[in-house]
């Protein structure tokens, strides 16, 4: 009963967020010609062009990314706090970002310039993958087994070796600083649909898995050897979770940049709302995460606008606060 | 393009600070006005310098110094130049960094004057603590500083009388090119991108005084709020304002062109985008404060003509 109602108040919101998405931007729209755009799928005639064109071809496919990414990297977050049995994981924890970081540079750095639109979100997936990868492996044969303590610490070496990397590139080729610090800020002010046709097939794959599988988390989250005790085979479903998370994160980095504190803020918000229960957690995680990049992404472009702010300098000013926040309450909570 | 944007904005303030606590920063406070007079004292945005013989062994880390250097007649002087300074060719380009500059790299030149454009730190003062005479000539946020930055060059390396010439010239062409533009009413609309993030510039930069001074109104002028200089607008925005005429200083480092900006979605709506009147600019150029801005506003001037002539 409470789920069914926190879940179709998660839906409300995440369509509230659309809707104040679709209309609100640096350019006024009056919120008629949206309805009458609307209503005619981007036929109306008494729209103008310009304006159905900032509808359908800027604002629509932002809002789509947004809810894409704010959905991934909530999910993630939410599943990697479940196996690795740490209130502070974020989806950024196994060598994501800094393997994002480091293909993204390396395609600013050497790849043709009049692609990176395509090349950047390429080589930053393929690079957040591979460093997950890094991390599982290193943390599975260097420190022996699938048990969580090894696989973060693999993910903090991993992540130093490949951060060194990028800023060694980085000071060689300073010419494409100012480029990856705007990716590396987090950024929606150029996503369009191709973006959503990069993310979508991932991020799909990816939450269906998560939710698939959140019954389990309650009880990996118990602890490997009571997990174990009742049949769960603990390894392979901590494989999967962090693959599937992976996967979301990687899709999420890779048309979006980095933005941080997604991961953080919004599960432990919906533990506030909802209790602790991976059967609430994740749906919730992903319909309010969803719906905070959005409205994020909202003021982004416009508190200062018609200037933007990088959205992921907002999630931080919001983010820090929350994050130490949440750490009061968790330490209130275990004595 | 990043490191010359971080650079701007960096410059921008210690110009600012420079001019804050000096008013006569900048000018020559002794020495004789013939160029083969040494020592000559020179007061700079980092503090009086006095350069006790012709230099002859220069060092330039700045690019801009570094096109200045060249024009000004002091070609045999100048032994290394930094990695970012790519004009003129025959510069003696070297791996030196003026972003990361390395002191043991710079002092094993054995220069007698090292210029540049940004401090990093204090690389002025463990330069000088070598012995080696530094010179720091941050970005100009008006044509008079970079006006008055040639002349200081020519003072300190001995070519004072050709870095006047050179400075004359350029007076005289600016003022031909603006006389020769017939400034529209009401006036052009134009957006100048400095990335594809939609990064731009205002009326407050060196850059964007380039425009008005034929005549057109910065779109990023109402964006910038909070005085930056450098606001990064949203496509919304720029399709919306649309504007007469858009420049791209995005060529290089970002490969954006006329036919990359047409297919960007919503972008076709725009009349620059439906008339031609996108205008691809060497990012080089157009970011940098030496000789070059005269070609650089004589292509933003053929630009205006054009839009003119299509109109007419």
């Amino acid at each position: 009963m409470r789920r069914a109602s926190s879940v179709a108040i998660g839906a409300s919101v995440l369509v509230a967020s659309i809707v104040v998405g679709i209309l609100v931007g640096p350019v006024h729209i009056s919120p008629s010609d949206v309805l009458r755009w609307a209503v005619s799928f981007g036929g109306a005639t008494s729209v103008s062009d310009q304006d159905a064109a900032i509808l359908a071809n800027l604002r629509l496919p932002r809002v789509v990314v947004a809810a894409l990414v704010g959905a991934s990297l909530s999910a993630s977050g939410a599943a990697y706090q479940a196996v690795f049995r740490n209130p502070l994981a974020d989806p950024y924890l196994l060598g994501a970002a800094a393997g994002a970081g480091l293909g993204a540079t390396i395609s600013v750095a050497f790849g043709p310039s009049d692609a990176f639109a395509v090349t950047v979100p390429l080589a930053a997936f393929t690079g957040a993958i591979g460093g997950v990868g890094l991390a599982y492996s290193l943390g599975r044969s260097a420190l022996g087994g699938r048990s969580a303590t090894s696989l973060v610490l693999g993910g903090i070496a991993v992540a130093s070796f490949l951060t060194a990397v990028q800023t060694f590139i980085q000071q060689q080729r300073s010419e494409t600083l100012r480029q990856v610090y705007s990716w590396i800020l987090g950024r929606l002010g150029t996503a369009g649909w191709d973006d959503v046709r990069i993310a979508l097939p991932s991020v799909l794959l990816a939450v269906a898995t998560l939710w698939t599988v959140r019954r389990l988390l309650d009880v990996i989250e118990v602890g490997d050897l009571e997990a174990e005790s009742l049949g769960l085979n603990v390894g392979r479903l901590r494989t999967i979770v962090v693959v599937a998370a992976s996967l979301a994160t990687a899709a999420a980095v890779s048309v979006a940049g980095l933005i941080g504190f997604v991961g953080i803020i919004v599960p432990h918000t919906v533990r506030l709302l909802s209790g602790t229960s991976y059967r609430h957690v994740l749906p919730l995680s992903v319909l309010f995460g969803a719906s905070f990049v959005i409205l994020v992404d909202v003021l982004a472009r416009t508190v200062v606008a018609p200037a933007e702010i990088p959205i992921g300098v907002i999630t931080a000013f919001v983010g820090a606060p929350f994050f130490l926040l949440a750490l009061r309450r968790s330490a209130g909570r275990l004595t | 393009m990043g490191r010359r944007l971080v650079l701007l904005v960096v410059s921008v303030a210690v110009v600012a600070a420079a001019c804050a606590s000096d008013g006569e920063a900048g000018r020559e406070s002794t020495g004789p006005s013939t160029g083969a007079a040494f020592p000559v004292t020179l007061t700079t945005s980092n503090g009086d310098i006095t350069i006790d013989e012709r230099p002859e062994r220069i060092i330039s880390l700045s690019p801009t110094a570094t096109e200045m250097l060249f024009a000004i007649g002091a070609d045999d002087q100048v032994i290394a130049v930094d990695d970012q300074s790519n004009f003129p060719p025959h510069a003696p380009t070297t791996e030196l960094s003026g972003f990361e500059p390395n002191v043991e790299a710079i002092a094993s030149y054995e220069p007698d004057l090292v210029v540049y454009s940004t401090e990093p730190g204090d690389l002025g003062s463990t330069l000088g603590g070598l012995g080696i005479t530094t010179m720091l000539l941050p970005a100009a946020t008006l044509l008079d500083d970079a006006y008055e930055q040639l002349e200081q060059l020519g003072r300190a390396t001995g070519n004072a009388q050709a870095a006047t010439a050179v400075v004359d010239d350029m007076r005289t062409e600016v003022d031909s090119i603006v006389s020769s533009v017939e400034m529209p009413q009401p006036p052009l609309t134009f957006y100048h991108e400095l990335d594809d993030t939609y990064y731009s510039v205002t009326s407050q930069t060196f850059i964007g005084q380039l425009y008005a001074l034929v005549g057109l109104d910065n779109i990023a002028d109402a964006a910038d709020d909070g005085g930056g200089g450098y606001p990064q607008l949203s496509a919304e925005y720029v399709i919306r304002a649309d504007p007469d005429l858009i420049f791209l200083a995005d060529t290089k480092c970002c490969g954006q062109s006329p036919a990359t900006v047409a297919e960007r979605p919503g972008w076709n709506s725009i009349t620059a985008v439906r008339g031609r009147d996108v205008v691809p600019l060497d990012d080089d150029v157009a970011s940098r404060w030496g000789p070059r801005i005269v070609e650089y506003l004589r292509t933003i001037a053929d630009a205006v003509s054009d839009v003119e002539a299509e109109a007419a």
